[in-house]
């Protein structure tokens, strides 16, 4: 983990570029981060990145695709055309995140 | 004086590898249908194209019929950690197959027509083996919907070419 500058910010992230610390994060830079991988952030992916926000304060970990998709409402065909190709890790970036650990 | 370094951007979409995976499944049993499940959901969730070959008694994950009724049999299975002279006895099957069940939905892992719609949903394609079929005397309309076709042993050669290959 290491201090580093996102769109002018301090922020702690791991050697790939997630954030580590939840606090850290802003929708501002998620605005940043979505871009830095090339997703354009519509009301759909805000709705993902919202759950997925939500789903770790209250859980303490990244939800799984099924997770978004079984409690968080939103279909997984959906999610694979939000977050094309990784779309668990796409999100859990955008979101401030660490990688959804779960296998399923 | 700062150190503080630019981050780095986690790299999603290297220049297509073209990697493929082809997984045959070829078991009836519920605790052999999942391997190959959460294999092939692992790799669409990695945005790798994903081919299921159903084959033999692999037939019963795609049969409309006994899809939702896998059964995880204890007879001559040593992971039960059981004695084996009491795994034949009436009623096991039933009781390890709920206590099976019972543990992957406490994990929140989804029964097996529930994961295949999830596979399908993910861009993942399902493909039955035609000489099962015959074997059987199944066709398409026996099978659950997803499935996109009942290909021969060649056919799916030729679909898993250049692809890994895992048989399960």
């Amino acid at each position: 983990m290491s201090l580093a500058v996102i769109a002018d910010r301090e922020v702690h992230v791991d050697e790939e570029g997630f954030l580590t610390e939840y606090d850290e994060w802003s929708e501002e830079l998620a605005q940043t981060l979505a871009t830095n991988i090339g997703v354009e952030l519509t009301d759909p992916h805000w709705k993902a990145i919202r759950f997925l926000r939500e789903d770790f304060k209250m859980q303490g970990e990244t939800p799984t695709l099924r997770r978004v998709t079984t409690i968080g409402q939103i279909p997984t065909k959906d999610l694979f055309q939000l977050f094309p190709k990784k779309p668990a890790k796409k999100m859990a970036y955008i979101a401030g995140l660490p990688k959804p650990a779960g296998c399923v | 004086m700062t150190t503080t370094m630019v981050a780095p951007i986690p790299v999603f979409e290297e220049e297509s590898t073209g990697r493929k995976l082809a997984i045959i499944c070829s078991k009836g049993s519920l605790d052999m249908a999942y391997p190959g499940l959460v294999l092939a959901n692992a790799a669409l969730g990695e945005g790798i194209e994903t081919h299921l070959f159903f084959t033999f008694w692999g037939f019963d994950m795609i049969n409309k019929e006994t899809m939702g009724h896998l059964k995880f049999t204890p007879v001559g299975n040593p992971a039960t950690h059981m004695p084996q002279m009491l795994m034949g006895l009436p009623g096991m099957t039933a009781f390890a197959t709920h206590m099976m069940k019972k543990q992957m939905e406490g994990i929140d892992v989804p029964d097996v027509p529930e994961f295949l719609e999830m596979i399908s949903d993910s861009g993942g394609h399902l493909w039955a083996c035609r000489m099962s079929a015959d074997m059987m005397h199944l066709e398409e309309s026996d099978l659950y919907e997803r499935v996109e076709g009942i290909i021969s042993a060649g056919d799916f050669i030729e679909l898993s070419e250049g692809a890994q290959t895992i048989f399960i």
